[in-house]
């Protein structure tokens, strides 16, 4: 295939003296034409994502240990081990509390970010870059700095230096899941990483609101401050605020980077990939087991996306009336 | 910084408007040291890492908090590379050519079948675009399991292929692009049929020379994930010679003897590249966010 589109580009000037031919007709095609646009795209998107998916059901009803093709039909086994075995079913309580916390904080946080930044008028692109900056940083260093600095278990870790300074004894911030100060960690790390990046989301709506509405709603008398963004604001960032929470929760649900690295050689804390990291590619290698999991949350994130896109969809539909 | 960042933002805030509305100095006060103090918690991280990167170790585990270090140890900077433990300069470069390739194949791959999708008119584009809608219900990150069983079948594991091609077929970026051609000027595309240019020829002489701002923007967002990306580096670099920058750092973390200021050194080298690209970029990244996000 590659061979006929680099001919073809390579002889522009055929094109400015059109021919009567097989070449042309093909060239005017839209068959061929939309097939040599998407083809390796949707090529690839068999290979390495619907292959996959199929590969992994077919796995998730066999034994498949230490190597990746199955042995011996299990059936719906692997399925029940999974939906019993206390780990996993805890891995998903980890999501679920995990996106209780962190979904309304970055949502607050960028919001309350946005509506700050929008309102200076002196060296607005300096605030705006110092709070997008951490966009650029990885789960991973993130991590690197909270666990060996700032949320260092020992005295000369950050968190434990301030408190010192106030006469608070030194806090095991990871090293102890009672009480569970971790989550601290864990949000604070993820709040830091994302919230810029949401709060350019609500930047670019809170520009389109249409200033008449403010300037209508001050000659009806309403008072700026809590007033106006109660009954202005919020209501005309509808759409960006569902579609953040939508992103928040879809981003929650593939957490990984943050939870490997900050709780590495713990038992607790592990959300749903985490969980099925150790048991594809830990000690047991179980590829059977794994890929039930994997199918497991693979229906349940179908679910959800299906119920969210029901909901973007309604909030739409209001929104454009 | 606020210099190579052109604010896109100030064109359309009215400032009479924001005038008209006051606050006085006692309220531009209040907002301001609001932000401020915002501004230095967000930095407090960048401040460690800088602080502890250039430190002795025994300055930074010592009795007494040292805001700075008493002597900046610029040595420590080619500390990472002297390392035994962690080859720390092959990761660099296995995450500078994974970034860069991932970022082209991705931009090459995913523009083409947007465009297919949005713009040529053919009888069953419905169906595969329904096809491409269903995998982002799975985001790639819970199917790992499967796509290593895959790439391990076909013996990709410990290379840049492995590292690379599985990640390239990114069904939201061919989403995005199809959006965006979708509201591309028609006209323009029909002057070059006028030409006698196919569909390929005006894909690649008329609408790409007037789309480079959307291609830069999401290629700097897909160098920025392509870099900063661990789940599959992780599963995939088996041995530490495919091992990408992240990948090493998190070792670090889990290593007998911890080294503090060789751990943030390394740290701190993995981020600079991306700050270059943030902060010379940040236009059309900036522009990408609001642009994609929301139709996203």
């Amino acid at each position: 295939m590659s061979t006929t589109t680099t001919r073809d580009l390579a002889r522009p000037a055929k094109a400015k003296a059109p021919k009567a031919g097989p070449r042309r007709r093909l060239r005017g095609s839209r068959t061929f034409n939309f097939w040599l646009f998407t083809g390796p795209f949707l090529a690839g998107l068999l290979v390495f994502v619907y292959i996959p998916i199929g590969w992994s059901i077919y796995l998730s009803f066999f034994e498949a240990r230490f190597t990746v093709t199955p042995s011996e039909f299990v059936g719906f086994a692997h399925y029940r081990e999974m939906l019993q075995n206390d780990d996993f079913m805890g891995s998903l309580v980890t999501f679920t509390l995990f996106a209780a916390i962190i979904v309304p904080t970055t949502w607050a946080l960028s919001l309350g970010l946005a509506l700050l930044v929008n309102r200076l008028r002196f060296m607005r692109a300096f605030f705006r870059s110092v709070f997008f900056l951490p966009t650029a940083c990885s789960y991973v260093a993130a991590s690197l700095i909270w666990k060996m600095s700032i949320f260092n278990g020992v005295r000369f870790g950050l968190a434990n230096t301030v408190l010192g300074w106030f006469g608070v004894e030194n806090i095991a911030w990871l090293a102890n899941p009672d009480p569970p100060w971790y989550w601290l960690v864990i949000v604070t790390a993820r709040l830091w990483l994302q919230s810029g990046f949401y709060m350019i989301l609500f930047l670019a709506a809170l520009q389109n609101i249409p200033k008449e509405l403010y300037e209508a709603a001050a000659i009806d008398g309403a008072k700026q401050g809590w007033q106006t963004f109660r009954h202005i604001t919020l209501p005309q960032l509808r759409a960006t605020s569902t579609a953040v929470i939508l992103l928040l929760l879809v981003a929650a649900y593939q957490a990984f980077d943050e939870f490997f690295n900050l709780l590495a050689r713990t038992t607790w804390g592990r959300p749903p990939l985490v969980e099925l990291y150790y048991i594809a590619l830990g000690q047991e290698q179980d590829y059977g087991r794994g890929s039930a999991g994997a199918v497991i949350l693979t229906l349940l994130i179908c679910v959800v996306t299906l119920f969210q896109g029901k909901i973007m969809g309604f909030g739409r539909g209001e929104e454009s009336k | 910084m606020t210099t190579t960042a052109p604010d896109v933002n100030n064109q359309s805030a009215p400032k009479p408007v924001k005038a008209r509305r006051g606050g006085g100095v006692i309220g531009n006060t209040g907002l301001y040291l609001a932000t401020g103090i915002a501004a230095l918690l967000f930095l407090v991280p960048f401040y460690l890492l800088i602080r502890n990167s250039l430190s002795t170790d025994s300055e930074i585990t010592g009795e007494n908090w040292k805001f700075f270090p008493t002597d900046i140890q610029w040595g420590n900077i080619t500390e990472p590379f002297d390392d035994t433990t962690v080859d720390f300069a092959q990761s660099m470069w296995n995450s500078l050519v994974v970034g860069v390739l991932h970022t082209v194949g991705i931009l090459l791959i995913c523009s083409l079948a947007g465009y297919g999708l949005a713009r040529i008119p053919y009888r069953h584009a419905n169906k595969v675009f329904y096809a491409v809608l269903f995998t982002l219900m799975v985001p790639a990150a819970v199917t790992f399991v499967p796509s290593f069983v895959l790439v391990s079948s076909l013996g990709w594991v410990d290379s840049y292929r492995g590292l690379i091609i599985p990640g390239l077929f990114s069904g939201f970026t061919c989403f995005l692009f199809r959006q965006y051609f979708l509201g591309f000027p028609k006209e323009l595309e029909e002057a070059a049929r006028v030409d006698g240019l196919g569909y390929w020829g005006a894909y690649w002489r008329v609408v790409v020379p007037n789309s480079l701002n959307f291609f830069a923007a999401i290629a700097t967002i897909t160098f920025i994930n392509g870099w900063n990306a661990f789940l599959w580096p992780l599963v995939i670099g088996q041995d530490p010679s495919a091992w990408t920058v992240q990948v090493a750092l998190s070792s670090y973390m889990t290593n007998q003897t911890v080294n503090y200021h060789l751990i943030f050194m390394a740290t701190a080298i993995s981020i600079l590249p991306l700050l270059f690209v943030f902060l010379f970029l940040q236009r059309w990244l900036v522009q990408g966010i609001a642009q994609t996000g929301i139709k996203g």
